[in-house]
């Protein structure tokens, strides 16, 4: 035991060296976590002795891992990690109090555990604008190929990037977040598990930076949207498990006798992406020290069951997750009860169970046998109906207020979503009918389709939910400017529009000249003519993938000014206050 | 209505809205996903296939390495412009030992899988390092870096090692000789007679314009020239193969 505390009065010699070496007001941000050790050996506390040894044990062993290495790549990546949980672990160190014990904090087992909201809702706005900006660039690298910069910087390393950062780091980010403010508020509990949400938060960070950096390292399955490399994924599992007993022990001990419908939709988000991500990426290393490793499956096995992960990474992921934003916030907004009860059990269910199905419409004509891909079209159309109902019950929350659509933009944008929703839950189904799809299949206007889905619901509900939120979680009357919510309103809503209405045609004139014959009989285009006669799609994309981002800089400044507690000077959105009527 | 008044034992349930989600969720990929894996027509019975030579697996590596399958399938759908722009329409046995399978789902750039023996590796090794000077309209990106690129073959012979713990039939002959193989294929002054035993229709010679070094172009390019050619369709019966 003696060198334990030997080396334990070492890290607090260091630690409090290194607070007096820097002048910043390290304590008023400590309020966080109010775990406190008390050691049998003496009468101070130490805050975080237990985070700041894992981690430090985990840079040590990041080391180890860099020096034994067996490929450059993974002794690259160790090299990452290890100074990414360096920094973690001075940071940690300059936060520890020596002060001797003080009582517990008031709010520390009272009320709601919501630092870990904000600290998501910044994330999340954060690497919102960090995926939308990466986008920008890869649209450009797509129209102006010498934007490419090799080897780092090319575009088949940077589009795993871009994918990776809207969904997993900016769409993942927005989940856990708004999950752990719903759960609280419709259990009438605090987070389960204390410091475990910390865990959840800082967990999946250091999962989205081991992603990226390995993407542009060149560390990848090749699996669209789970292509980190095994031991990413063995530490992205830990993190999800944690995130289960986090939401699941705050359900368990609500205060509430029913379980409110949002939190069906993000408990089963939760449940299903651990069973998709397990499965779809068993895989044998090469070496425990390496970053290579073989799919467990091969061929047309491996692509089904990569397929399976992938449309259901949309439906679950991208889609009953956010959903469950959908039931808490509209209504909450809105001032209005959700619409049907009745209605949202049959969607849930019906959802749930339909969209599993889906994936062989990814694979339609391939070597997948036809029996496989019949299946998937035939669940993916009749998908339409469980998401139409979802549509129906979020819209029809407004009934009632629908005069909020004018005077409330936060309203409008969680309008739009659900509006786009049902328009992207109309396409899929359409382009999932395998006569359409051979037509659109390795065309742009997937990639329009999936935009529609991804920049239209799942951002519009994002930045609705952000808006809503910020001034609740930072104690500020109003946001800094209802105006600036407009302008983004507008900028994402057209560039939205430009983006999507640019790939349909592009993507439907890429699948007609690729099979457009002369009467000879003679295919009439060469592959290379259709990449040229793309140029001007691609810029116009690029153009409305600005707009977006614009936006998304709009949002950024404005939920920093509401942080920071400063109020526009500016008039009312017309229409939002009661219009005055003269005396008589 | 009663089975929805019902409903609320579930809502009342924490553990059993987990259990009961987690079932109606399994269902579909269980129904879909598992009959791949007996049902004996799944793959067709063909001629030719054999596992990737140790310097066709490293420049596979790097084909996934690089995110390649972002902008190019290797998927060939059976339809008329297709099979007469790219060849015979894919077949499930094509990639039955790749792991993972690199079919693709955009096509910015054309379809792969049948791109073996099409070009010179001259034609390719230009198209790697600036790929406008042969494709005016050509959006990729360059790779010059692969020509500089020593290849690393010390992870060649472990490499082969998990492929075999996954299901390819690696021959303990073909794990013995993994890192003889993948120098002697690339290398036009070998002996080649082990190699080209091993594994038949091999691709052989000096890839990438320079016979001194082994680079990760020579491994990538001998990749691509085996692509889509190991199949014999002059014994394929194509009516065994529907499914």
């Amino acid at each position: 035991m003696t060198w334990i505390k030997a080396g334990l009065a070492g890290l607090c010699k260091l630690g409090a060296a290194l607070r007096k070496g820097c002048g910043l007001p390290w304590g008023r941000v400590a309020t966080f976590a109010q775990r406190s050790v008390r050691y049998p050996w003496g009468n101070t506390t130490m805050k975080y002795a237990f985070e700041t040894i894992a981690v430090g044990i985990g840079a040590f062993v990041a080391l180890l891992g860099a020096a034994f290495a067996k490929d450059d790549l993974f002794e690259a990546h160790m090299w990452i990690l290890f100074f990414v949980l360096l920094c973690a672990t001075v940071l940690l160190l300059r936060r520890i109090q020596f002060s001797p014990v003080e009582g517990p904090s008031a709010d520390a087992e009272s009320g709601y555990f919501d630092e870990v909201v904000r600290y998501g809702t910044i994330a999340t706005v954060f690497w919102g604008v960090v995926g939308f900006l990466v986008g920008v660039v890869v649209a450009l690298q797509l129209a102006f190929p010498d934007l490419n910069i090799e080897p780092w910087f090319n575009f088949g390393r940077m589009r795993p990037l871009h994918t990776s950062a809207v969904v997993f780091a900016f769409g993942g980010n927005a989940l856990i977040m708004t999950s752990f403010y719903v759960v609280q508020r419709t259990s009438r509990a605090r987070l389960f598990g204390g410091d475990l949400a910390w865990f959840v938060f800082w967990g999946y960070q250091l999962f989205i930076v081991m992603a990226a950096t390995g993407y542009l390292l060149g560390i990848t399955q090749s699996r669209e949207y789970a292509e980190p490399e095994w031991y990413v994924d063995l530490w992205l599992t830990a993190v999800w498990v944690a995130y289960l007993i986090v939401f699941l022990g705050t359900l368990l001990k609500r205060k509430e006798p029913h379980i409110y419908v949002a939190n069906w939709f993000y408990l089963a988000f939760i449940v299903t992406i651990a069973m998709l991500h397990i499965v779809n990426n068993l895989a044998m290393p090469v070496s425990f020290l390496g970053s290579k490793s073989y799919s467990l499956f091969s061929g047309v096995q491996d692509a089904l069951t990569q397929w399976w992960y992938g449309h259901n990474a949309v439906g679950f992921f991208l889609t009953a997750g956010f959903l469950g934003m959908m039931y808490y916030f509209i209504p909450k907004q809105a001032g209005r009860p959700v619409y049907s009860y009745r209605l949202s059990i049959i969607h849930f269910w019906s959802l749930i169970f339909l969209y599993i199905w889906a994936g062989p419409h990814h694979l339609h004509y391939t070597a997948l046998p036809d029996w496989a891909q019949t299946l998937g079209m035939v669940f993916s159309i009749m998908l339409w109906m469980p998401s139409w109902g979802g549509m129906i019950n979020g819209l029809m929350t407004l009934s009632g207020a629908w005069d909020k659509i004018r005077t409330d933009p936060i309203i409008r944008m969680m309008v739009i979503a659900v509006a786009f929703y049902g328009m992207s839950t109309f396409e899929g189904p359409m382009m999932s009918i395998k006569a359409v799809n051979s037509l659109s299949h390795y065309t742009d206007w997937t990639i329009g389709h999936v935009h529609s889905g991804a920049l239209g619901w799942v951002g519009m509900i994002t930045f609705g939910a952000i808006y809503y939120l910020t001034p609740k979680l930072w104690g500020r009357e109003r946001l800094y400017s209802l105006r600036l919510v407009n302008w983004h309103f507008w900028l994402a809503t057209l560039g939205i529009v430009v983006y999507a209405a640019v790939m349909w045609v592009a993507g439907i004139q890429q699948g007609l000249m690729w099979r457009e014959y002369n009467d000879q009989g003679f295919l009439v285009y060469s592959f290379a003519e259709s990449v040229a006669a793309m140029k001007p799609y691609y810029i116009l994309r690029a153009l409305g993938g600005l707009m977006y981002l614009t936006g998304g800089i709009i949002m950024a400044w404005n939920v920093t000014m509401t942080i920071l507690g400063h109020q526009r000077n500016e008039a009312a959105i017309p229409g939002s206050l009661p219009a005055l009527q003269p005396a008589e | 209505m009663s089975l929805l008044d019902k409903h609320g034992i579930i809502e009342r349930n924490a553990t059993l809205l987990l259990v009961a989600s987690l079932l109606v969720v399994s269902v579909g990929g269980i129904v879909e996903i598992a009959p791949l894996f007996y049902l004996e027509n799944t793959i067709e019975k063909v001629d030719g296939m054999r596992p990737y030579s140790p310097l066709e697996l490293a420049g596979r590596d790097i084909y996934i390495r690089e995110g390649c399958y972002t902008c190019h399938s290797q998927m060939i759908r059976p339809f008329r412009d297709e099979v007469e722009r790219y060849g015979h329409y894919s077949l499930a046995a094509e990639s039955m030992y790749d792991h993972s399978f690199q079919w693709g789902s955009k096509r910015t750039g054309p379809d792969l899988a049948r791109v073996g023996s099409r070009y010179s590796n001259e034609w390719h090794v230009q198209h790697l390092t600036e790929p406008r000077s042969v494709v005016p309209e050509s959006v990729m990106p360059s790779y010059s870096f692969l020509a500089n690129a020593p290849l690393r073959i010390e992870n060649v012979t472990a490499s082969l090692k998990a492929s075999r713990m996954v299901g390819v039939p690696y021959s303990d002959e073909m794990i013995e000789n993994a890192e003889a193989d993948i120098l002697a294929q690339a290398n036009p002054d070998a002996d080649t007679s082990g190699v080209e035993a091993r594994y038949p229709k091999l691709v052989l010679g000096d890839f990438d314009g320079s016979p001194a070094a082994l680079t990760e172009m020579d491994a990538l390019i001998s990749y691509l020239q085996m692509l889509g050619t190991l199949v014999d369709f002059s014994t394929y019966d194509e009516a065994s193969g529907y499914r």
